[in-house]
């Protein structure tokens, strides 16, 4: 059997994004994208747990049998965001101060149980790893395109405390890019959330659609000529 | 997942090990990662901890560990409250304590430092849930309203004035957001009269059982 891991790493950051193509993973998301480095460090948490627990299913695929597949994935993804959520306590408290309330969240996140049924319970380790990789990467961009839009409308900032998240080289990453800007509440907001996120959704759409008329366009002119 | 599974999968009794086996394991792993992390996130909150009570009792009052001896009290609803004492020699100059205000999205967790002649040294925010932009101004980070509370005590201002603006009181509320000031106002005062009425038992001087130390200050 064969993998097209170009087709999984397209699927997972595009076509079949969690947040743009399969709007899952939305309470994680809109809870803390306040801000561009919120999301980052969202999205890097999620990340290690998509590929922990894809890991951990594929190997584990001929053990469990599919009568009780669906209480052992939700156990292991709640192990194992525990395990994130006290490691980051212990060893980067700062950002755990602004994300601690949230990691919990990651065991709402629809979207790490169903890879976990979709794809790592029915494929080896490495196609089930690469695909974690590949998702956990796709709702990063999401989470830090949308965190990064709130952040710029919302308070006129960019990557703001980026250094909590990423040592002090980041603090180079701060933007200020409106002096003396008053701040837009309404983004900040969790209404201001769905509302950035349906531009974006749009926005992806918009793309696809210039995108598949190029390629028309361009598959057409040998037939017409 | 496959067809070729041994019979023995279906079992009922393999799907109950199966599941017990997870939860085993589960557990086994969550003890390990507490062990492991334990330590460090109790290390990282006294941190927190002695960050925010220096912010309320300055380094010139006191020269002990702000985290050493703390007193065990009783609020007026008998709930227990640690009190943080900041000493010079075995005198109380100045303690800290946690109060809350009721805000307008829940519980505003505030520490309070008074001196030991009922001054306020400094209040700091710990947390709060009120509305980012608006309410959040009680943080010291965005506002220095919270500030303007140091060297205030019972008398200055007049008890009638330890209000906000709206009411009458001397404290500005902000414009869109009076309830969180307000009840940081209140939450203030009460622990001003907290401490007026508990002074003697609060500022007593630190009694320490240590043989050595305790002859010393018998002298």
């Amino acid at each position: 059997m064969s993998t097209d891991y170009r087709r999984l790493t397209k699927d997972g950051l595009w076509d079949n994004n969690i947040v743009f193509a399969q709007a899952l993973g939305l309470c994680p998301l809109l809870a803390v994208t306040g801000t561009a480095s919120n999301g980052l460090g969202m999205g890097l948490a999620s990340t290690a747990v998509f590929i922990v627990s894809a890991l951990m299913i594929s190997l584990l695929r001929d053990v469990i049998t599919p009568q009780v597949r669906i209480p052992i994935f939700v156990l292991i993804i709640a192990v194992l965001v525990t395990l994130v959520d006290m490691s980051m306590n212990a060893w980067v408290h700062d950002l755990h101060k602004v994300l601690g309330l949230f990691i919990p969240l990651i065991v709402t996140n629809c979207a790490i149980l169903g890879r976990a049924e979709a794809f790592a319970s029915r494929n080896r380790v490495l196609p089930a790893v690469v695909d974690g990789v590949m998702m956990g990467l796709g709702f990063t961009l999401a989470l830090v395109a949308l965190g990064a839009a709130r952040e710029m409308l919302g308070s006129g900032t960019l990557f703001a405390n980026a250094a909590l998240l990423l040592g002090d080289w980041a603090a180079s990453l701060e933007l200020r890019l409106i002096a003396d800007y008053k701040g837009f509440l309404l983004i900040i907001l969790p209404p201001g959330g769905f509302i950035v996120l349906a531009f974006l959704l749009a926005g992806k759409r918009l793309i696809d659609r210039a995108l598949a008329a190029r390629k028309e366009a361009v598959a057409g002119e040998p037939a017409g000529a | 997942m496959s067809n070729t599974a041994p019979a023995f999968r279906n079992r009922i009794s393999y799907q109950a090990l199966l599941l017990g086996g997870f939860s085993f394991i589960a557990t086994a792993l969550l003890v390990l990662g507490n062990l492991a992390t334990v330590d460090a996130i109790e290390e990282r909150m006294r941190e927190d901890l002695r960050a925010s009570l220096s912010q309320v009792i300055p380094a010139s009052v006191h020269d002990n560990d702000l985290l050493a001896n703390p007193l065990a009290f009783e609020d007026d609803n008998g709930r227990p409250l640690t009190v943080y004492r900041g000493t010079e020699g075995l005198e109380v100059r100045a303690v800290a304590w946690e109060i809350v205000g009721k805000g307008y999205a829940g519980d505003i967790r505030l520490i309070l430092g008074i001196a030991a002649n009922g001054d306020v040294l400094g209040v700091r925010v710990l947390s709060h849930t009120e509305t980012p932009g608006l309410g959040d101004k009680i943080e010291a980070s965005r506002d220095d309203w919270i500030l303007g509370f140091d060297g205030l005590s019972l008398g200055n201002p007049p008890i009638d004035r330890w209000k906000v603006d709206k009411d009458g009181g001397q404290f500005d509320a902000f414009s869109g957001a009076t309830i969180t000031p307000r009840a940081v106002v209140a939450a203030i005062r009460d622990g001003l009269e907290f401490f007026k009425r508990h002074r003697t038992a609060l500022v007593s001087p630190v009694v320490i059982t240590t043989p050595a130390l305790s002859q010393e200050s018998a002298q």
